[in-house]
């Protein structure tokens, strides 16, 4: 059994869904123009991933491998149901203004991945915690970007009044542009971080490599030549390597 | 001996204009507009332009010294940005937007792609774009001797008979945006940049061509020599869209894109919601200049046209 504590570390922090994974972001942009939107949007999706992935992981030495999708979105599409005529009896004004994300929760590609990748692979004590770190990852980055855009965009956070009444708040950052802008700059924060923090603990410059990780090598139309390694082929990733060294 | 045997890579030819060289005559190019707008709008226009440009180079600065770059603050063009902006801002502009404006200009429009020459849209542009959709009614009241009053163009969309004069509109006593409301003024400016060949005629004579004739075509009720003076035109054909980065290299690109200003500039105001479209035009024409560089390139001599 893995440590709990870093399975939810790992959810909130390195692997964070919305900034690191780039999972699910229709919702992180488009219900993150209030706080609480956010907020309540995170947790909702926090209840369904903790409930399938539980119950995938009990179930799946029992699902064919040919149809595993399928099993998992009718198990996910009941927890979303639970979900949703708990918040439609409960929280009708959230409700409201989550409106058909609530539904739409059934094809967040962060709950398929995690059944996926984590829960059809792992235990049931496992997946559990699994499903809350990254729900809660899910719901702080969620609840990040619904504060950031509520203050410049509404002037408050979580309706409480922040900026004073003389500056009057720019309705972009509640609108489209307002969430791409937001999720731009946050994820790129978050990466500086991350750079920066193995960098602290290796004690050298990082290695990290955004061409590999963005799979540049395996897309690239010149691979053949290449071969991984033939200084001829001009690549984009040595030259920069070269640059930065 | 040594200095006989360097060896270096072409061009080999180099003239003296240098970034800050040609921004300076931007900057010249554009004063007589400016004096315009001050001389009708009143001394806040200054003050608004003074803003602009204040924040635009310290934003640079400050941005360029946090990230640990070298500076190009002293290049101008930051404050070719800012004062662009300002000419897109109406005069009664409260400072603080036209300062979040400037800051969102350089830092995100310029700075977060790269800094000078990576830019994707004009930033001056983007930077009116952001604030016309943050502040709408900050960004469309307009008042000229005090005195609040629709544009040429907003009278138009309105279905109003009564237009002020085309002499009133051509040398811009009218109300608008502080550098766009003179005509007569932006012309001059226009002379200043061809004789310096800091820009060349295709763009903006495209630009205003095509309107024009779009707007006999299409039945404009001020007809076509009133609607290519009033508004953002002159301003956006000759000092926006020849922005270097973000137009086409290539003559034929240059046309292409002053068409495609044109075009959209005439349909979003005989069927859009604004009254004028010149900046959002250039700012999806600007989109489109990856795509139109790479299918006029010039064909490398000998390059034999494929068929089919």
């Amino acid at each position: 059994m893995m440590n709990p504590l870093t399975l939810i570390k790992n959810g909130l922090i390195k692997e964070n869904p919305s900034f690191v994974l780039l999972l699910g972001i229709c919702p992180t942009l488009a219900v993150t123009s209030s706080a609480s939107d956010g907020f309540g949007m995170g947790l909702a999706a926090t209840a369904v991933l903790m409930g399938s992935n539980v119950v995938i992981s009990a179930i799946r030495k029992f699902i064919p491998d040919e149809i595993r999708i399928p099993a998992f979105i009718v198990v996910i599409a009941g927890f979303v149901t639970v979900v949703q005529l708990l918040i439609a009896a409960y929280a009708p004004a959230l409700d409201k203004s989550l409106g058909i994300f609530i539904p739409l929760i059934v094809v967040n590609c962060i709950i398929l991945a995690r059944a996926e990748a984590f829960a059809f692979k792992n235990s049931v004590i496992d997946s559990l915690f699994d499903g809350v770190g990254m729900g809660l990852g899910f719901t702080l980055a969620l609840t990040i970007m619904g504060s950031i855009r509520e203050l410049f965009g509404n002037g408050s956070v979580f309706n409480f009044a922040i900026l004073p009444p003389a500056i009057e708040p720019a309705l972009l950052m509640i609108l489209a542009p307002g969430g791409f802008i937001t999720f731009g700059i946050l994820v790129a924060l978050f990466r500086a971080y991350q750079i920066r923090k193995e960098e602290q603990a290796t004690g050298s410059i990082s290695t990290y490599d955004g061409w590999e990780k963005l799979g540049a090598c395996e897309g690239c139309s010149l691979k053949s030549l290449c071969g991984g390694g033939n200084q001829s082929v001009p690549c984009a990733s040595a030259e920069k390597k070269e640059a930065d060294a | 001996m040594e200095r006989l045997l360097a060896v270096s890579s072409s061009p080999h030819i180099h003239a003296a204009q240098d970034t800050r060289a040609v921004m300076g005559w931007v900057l010249i190019a554009l004063a007589p507009a400016g004096a315009a707008g001050v001389y009708f709008l009143g001394l806040r226009a200054l003050a608004v332009m003074a803003v602009c440009v204040v924040f635009s180079v310290l934003a640079e600065y400050v941005w360029q010294k946090g990230m640990k770059q070298q500076s190009t603050s002293g290049d101008l063009s930051a404050a070719v940005t800012g004062l662009l902006l300002a000419y897109n801002l109406p005069p009664t502009i409260p400072f603080w937007m036209a300062a979040v404006g400037s800051l969102f200009a350089i830092i995100v429009v310029k700075q977060f792609f790269g800094g000078i020459g990576f830019n994707i849209v004009n930033p001056a542009l983007a930077g009116r774009a952001m604030m016309l959709t943050s502040w709408p009614v900050a960004m469309t009241t307009w008042t000229i001797d005090g005195v609040s009053g629709a544009t040429p163009l907003a009278l138009i969309k309105g279905g109003s008979a009564e237009l002020p004069a085309l002499c009133d509109v051509f040398i811009g006593n009218i109300g608008g945006c502080i550098g766009e409301t003179s005509a007569i003024a932006l012309l001059i400016g226009f002379a200043i940049l061809l004789a310096k060949k800091i820009v060349s005629w295709h763009i903006p004579v495209v630009y205003v061509a095509t309107v024009a004739a779009l707007s006999a075509v299409l039945g404009r009720p001020a007809g076509p020599v009133y609607e290519i003076f009033c508004g953002g035109l002159m301003l956006g054909a000759i000092f926006m869209a020849t922005d270097y980065t973000t137009s086409p290299m290539t003559r034929k690109g240059q046309v292409l894109f002053a068409l495609g200003c044109g075009l959209l500039t005439t349909l979003i105001r005989t069927f859009g919601g604004y009254p004028e479209g010149v900046s959002y035009s250039i700012l999806i024409m600007n989109l489109t200049v990856p795509l139109i560089d790479k299918l006029l390139r010039p064909r490398v001599f000998g390059e034999v046209k494929k068929h089919g």
